[in-house]
């Protein structure tokens, strides 16, 4: 077995000693800069930029402004490329933009010799603006006589829908019904991945421009800076070499269109963008910030009568991943804890901020939060244990979603409860912590979360491969599937050794995807790769064996159906003798004299399916009340994500997805001036990314029911760890406190706020 | 790529001072970790800097002959939290010092650096400024002394001439024979954070160890700068160890400490931490000195 195995990351070596290869290490000595200036108010208009005294510093090559860009409106979001007008994401932003729609917007672009010339230059930029009044809350900004931020949408309202079902004004006259009702908040949160954004750009080929870019989607992103630029797709050229850490904020296109452009703009010579970290929180992507507002009508015996949700999704200045995302976060809402009265609503709203685009859960983990609070909230009121409320209210096996047609086939949610509880000591917890007073308490708190693998049907699912068998037998992989630091070369090789005989330390998978030469693929998000790329490996896998049985069989007389590979040979099913070694046969074949052969495969595969991935968080926490501080524990995650392909990767996945649980539930937020709409923490200081420190030993563990669907019967794990962390943490402060906080993070200052409303604290 | 104009290394400490007067636009960099995040951040770049990282005599922590303590302004905190004369006379220094960011920050970080830069939260200033601490600083003129409270005048302002360098910070054997100390560093993370407040105590009990003889108390982002509250010190002497005398000391803190409201965090919380922090802070140094609370 390949697959199954915690083998050595394929790039492990080659990252440990730093041999391995990032944006920054390739680009060529003479690459120019490109610092680009900021809009330093939340709203307006871009009146008129003089550039005269920044031209004059020495080593500046060029500088172009908001003035000089295309006229060409243009969508980011990492999304498939769809035919169907109605569904192509929305196109609301230029190269840069005159009408600047938050502090931070692109307006003009400083092209130099190097950083500090790029610097100094920059900063001598003047820009005159006119101001506009400007919105920074979503509830604000759908109010009547509120700026309005984009032209085609008066009222600021990017998107909407609703689910209905059943009647939920008739269902809540039953008599006898506990109503319990909450609002609940997310932040904006950042992705803070290692490696900021950086791309750089040239020109060879006559026309054509190259774009080396740290993205997780390569394909995507050259299909959206041709349309950026009006270039047909062919002249736009992408390639992706590794990349530290995307969680989402890759998964759009950043700079990779400006700095094509900006080659352009300077003789096709090099040019790099290269993002500090206050550029990376501010002007790329965030997470959507959200609030609920949600309404359960419970039985007095914990079951639902009627449920209704509302949500408001944060989406900045610009559409991004826009309306999908918060959708994504509604759906789970009626499916997680089937009710069969249901009215939900959500809404995207256009506000000053930085833009919000897909982020690890891509709306999961903010609705997970409010669902999973209010949750523990009626089994609270109720006086219930709140995992038997779950396991009487959660999703039932067999259940079908009507629109994916995703099927629950195993039991996930309670198997994972089952063990998450075993590993926590829960229920023993619980009851040794149910009386306490005094200055410091424990507790433990639990929550579940929703999860579904890829986005079919709302967009393609679809991902090629192409293999060739080298000479001595082993084989080059190519997938337009992305490591972006999850391991996933790692796990296609498993999988293509799996599907070919070998052994996966023979299947070299090229790492680096160049979109002149890889095959499409679409890239790394909605944690769909290992699933998704898993049927294009085994379609092409198999077609690459016949091949080769093809020629064994030339070779060896034996007839096709009673050979195949195993261990790197050609095997006589029955006896298991061994015919021909992979290497002579590829050897032969490439140098026979008559028949030579490069024997190679591509295809791709057009997924239908889509997958569930369930799992559970449980958590343990100190608090020391008078000084407002929340030790965690101990934090518990256990998935269903069908076979695991690798289980120590797996592993390391998720405790990654928790940290960032445990982050967005304890420490992080961004935090904005009201004034200007400048973000106040735009520095990892300021900003509270939690440290190594702030962890407690994290257990990560699976429940492994393969998924009948996929070749390997494995499913979503990029996303899902961070979905149920922090709920989890929230009721356990909950649970020794008697406080109820309703607004993540809860960090020191919301502790103090939600003790001193609770009358914990001793009066001044 | 830091934006860096001219760089001076200066191989004595008289030649740091020369270089102060041939290059009074330049600013003096040591371990750098407060200077280098100026010049990136734009508010310092395009500087010369005088380098004074090289001058190994202004390293490390020694005794004078009338036992004053002696330490270097170059003293780095890891070596700070380990030096054997911290450890025996003032533990709780090293302690403070263990609290700063990172194991990296700490070696290249320090003290005088912690102390030159001015800021209200750095995270020896208050243990050193509880210890009645000196600083040493020289010019062309000579060294002179100066106490640590009259050292700060304002944010990121403090008491170095043109010529000057400091080169020591001093701590009198009277200041720190017989005290025990503790430091709470409250920061919104475990690491790599500044202080959002810090306090650090000290007390002396009398022979007896029933009462206290004398109590110190220094708050970090409690005002501009690390502050005194010594109405709080004078309240508790001779006063028993009592929880009655912790409540008492803490009043007095209430009306010392002057927080503000900023982003970062609000004056009621500052305020609910620092009086909380008062508290742990007596009762963990008068236990460290020997004592036992009653009531
Ligand atoms: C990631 C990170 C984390 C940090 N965490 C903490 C923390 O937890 N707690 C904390 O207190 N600080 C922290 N700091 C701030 C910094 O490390 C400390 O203030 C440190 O003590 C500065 O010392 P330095 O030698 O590096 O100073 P430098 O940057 O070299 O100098 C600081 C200032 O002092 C002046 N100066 C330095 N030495 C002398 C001297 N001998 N004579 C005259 N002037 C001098 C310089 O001109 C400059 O103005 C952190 C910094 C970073 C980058």
């Amino acid at each position: 077995m390949q697959v199954g195995k915690s083998v050595k990351r394929v790039d492990a070596y080659d990252k440990v000693t730093g041999r391995a290869k990032y944006t920054a290490d390739i680009c060529p000595k003479d690459t120019y800069v490109a610092r680009i200036v900021h809009s330093t108010i939340a709203h307006g208009r871009v009146l008129k930029i003089d550039t005269s005294e920044a031209e004059r510093v020495e080593g500046v090559v060029k500088i172009l402004t908001c003035f000089d860009v295309p006229d060409i409106e243009f969508g980011t979001a990492g999304h498939p490329w769809t035919t169907n007008p109605e569904h192509q994401d929305i196109a609301d932003r230029k190269l840069m933009n005159e009408h600047v729609r938050y502090y931070g917007d692109e307006v003009a672009a400083v092209i130099a010799k190097d950083e500090v010339a790029a610097t100094r230059a920059a900063r001598l930029v003047r820009v005159e603006y006119e101001k506009y009044p400007h919105v920074l809350d979503p509830l604000e900004a759908i109010q009547e006589g509120m700026p309005v931020i984009h032209e085609a949408f008066p009222d600021n309202i990017l998107g909407h829908s609703s689910i209905r079902e059943g009647n939920y004004q008739e269902a809540i006259r039953e008599p006898g019904l506990i109503k319990i009702e909450g609002w609940y908040s997310t932040p904006s949160v950042q992705h803070s991945q290692i490696e900021n954004h950086i791309c750089y750009a040239y020109m060879e080929g006559g026309d054509r421009v190259t774009v080396v870019a740290s993205t997780q989607i390569p394909h995507i992103t050259r299909r959206i800076t041709a349309q950026a630029l009006g270039l047909p797709w062919g002249k736009v050229r992408v390639i992706k070499p590794y990349i530290g850490g995307g969680f989402g904020n890759k998964q759009d296109a950043l700079y990779e269109p400006l700095c094509a452009w900006l080659c352009t703009q300077v003789g096709g010579h090099p040019v790099m963008i290269d993002s500090t970290r206050e550029e990376t929180f501010v002007s790329s992507r965030v997470r959507h910030a959200m609030r609920s507002h949600i309404i359960s009508w419970v039985r007095p015996d914990g079951t639902f009568a009627a449920r209704k949700m509302k949500v408001w999704s944060d989406q900045g200045a610009y559409a991004s991943h826009g309306h999908g995302v918060v959708a994504k976060g509604m759906g789970a809402f009626p499916q997680i804890y089937p009710c069969p009265n249901v009215e939900c609503d959500c809404w995207t709203v256009y506000t000053n901020k930085p833009s919000a685009g897909a982020m690890r859960g891509y709306g999961i983990p903010q609705t997970m939060f409010h669902n999973e609070s209010h949750i523990d909230d009626i089994v609270t009121k109720l006086n219930m244990d709140p995992v038997e409320f779950r396991r009487k209210n959660s999703m039932p096996v067999g259940y079908v979603d009507p629109f994916s047609k995703n099927e629950l086939y195993d039991d996930s949610f309670n198997q994972c409860m089952t063990k998450a509880e075993a590993l926590l000591n829960f229920n023993r917890k619980r009851k040794l912590y149910a009386n306490q007073t005094g200055p410091v308490r424990r507790g433990v708190g639990m929550a579940l979360f929703w999860y579904n693998t890829a986005v079919w049907p709302i967009s393609i699912e679809t991902s090629a491969c192409r293999m060739i068998l080298n000479a001595d037998g082993s084989i080059q992989l190519m997938l337009g599937e992305t490591e972006i630091g999850q391991g996933q070369d790692t796990a296609a090789a498993q999988m293509a050794a799996q599907v070919l005989g070998v052994s996966y330390k023979d299947v070299h998978v090229v790492s680096t995807q160049d979109t002149d030469v890889t095959p499409y693929g679409s890239g790394a998000y909605a944690s769909r790769q290992t699933y998704v790329g898993g049927f294009a490996i085994a379609q092409t896998g198999r077609i690459l064996k016949e091949k080769i049985l093809k020629h064994a069989h030339r070779l060896t007389r034996m007839p096709v159906d009673i050979i195949d590979i195993k261990d790197s040979w050609i095997v006589r099913k029955e006896d298991g003798r061994r015919l021909i070694s992979l290497e002579t046969l590829a050897t032969e074949t490439l140098y026979d004299i008559k028949h030579s052969e490069h024997i190679a495969a591509e295809s791709t595969y057009s997924v239908q399916s889509n997958a569930y991935s369930f799992g559970a968080s449980f958590a343990e926490v100190e608090v020391d009340i008078p000084l407002c501080h929340v030790r965690l524990l101990g934090l518990v995650n256990v998935h269903d994500c069908g076979n695991l392909i690798n289980p120590q990767l797996a592993e390391a996945q998720v405790h990654g997805g928790m940290s960032m649980g445990i982050g967005f539930g304890l420490y992080e937020k961004m935090l904005f001036d009201e004034k200007s709409g400048r973000m106040l923490n735009d520095n990892l200081l300021d900003y509270k990314l939690p440290t190594t420190m702030d962890h407690p030993d994290i257990i990560a563990d699976f429940v492994e029911n393969p998924e009948p669907t996929s070749p390997f019967g494995t499913k979503a794990l990029g996303e899902p760890p961070a979905c149920s962390p922090a709920p989890a943490i929230r009721n356990a402060i909950l649970n020794a406190t008697g406080v109820a906080i309703n607004d993540i993070p809860i960090n020191p200052d919301q502790l103090f706020e939600s003790f001193r409303d609770a009358g914990l604290l001793e009066g001044e | 790529m830091y934006d860096i104009q001219h760089y001076y290394e200066a191989k004595s400490v008289e030649d740091a001072i020369r270089l102060r007067v041939e290059h009074p636009e330049a600013v003096i960099i040591s371990g750098g970790s407060d200077i280098l995040i100026s010049i990136r951040s734009g508010d310092l770049a395009g500087c010369s800097l005088i380098s004074i990282h090289g001058l190994d005599t202004l390293r490390g922590v020694s005794l004078d002959p009338d036992d004053t303590l002696r330490i270097g302004a170059l003293t780095s905190f890891s070596h700070l939290m380990k030096d054997p004369l911290i450890l025996e006379h003032i533990p709780v220094l090293a302690e403070a010092a263990g609290k700063v960011g990172g194991p990296q920050i700490r070696n290249i970080g320090t003290v005088g650096g912690n102390v030159c830069n001015g800021v209200t939260s750095a995270d020896t200033a208050s243990t050193l400024l509880a210890f009645d601490a000196e600083a040493e600083l020289q010019g062309q003129k000579g060294k002179r002394r100066v106490p640590l409270t009259a050292f700060y005048k304002g944010p990121r302002r403090v008491d170095i001439e043109k010529d000057e360098i400091m080169t020591a910070l001093l701590i009198s054997s009277k200041a720190y024979k017989d005290y025990a100390g503790c430091y709470i560093k409250y920061a919104k993370r475990a690491a790599m954070d500044i202080a959002t407040s810090g306090c650090s105590v000290n007390v002396k009990l009398t022979p007896g160890k029933d009462a206290i003889e004398y109590a110190r108390v220094a708050f970090g982002v409690s005002g501009p700068v690390p502050i005194r509250i010594s109405s709080a010190e004078e309240a508790v002497q001779g006063k028993p160890l009592t929880e009655e005398t912790i409540e008492l000391f803490a009043e007095h803190v209430r009306a010392g400490i002057n927080p503000r409201t900023s982003w970062r965090a609000s004056r009621d919380f500052r305020i609910q931490i620092q009086l909380e922090m008062a508290r742990r802070c007596l009762r963990r140094s008068i236990e460290r000195a020997g004592g036992e609370i009653v009531g």
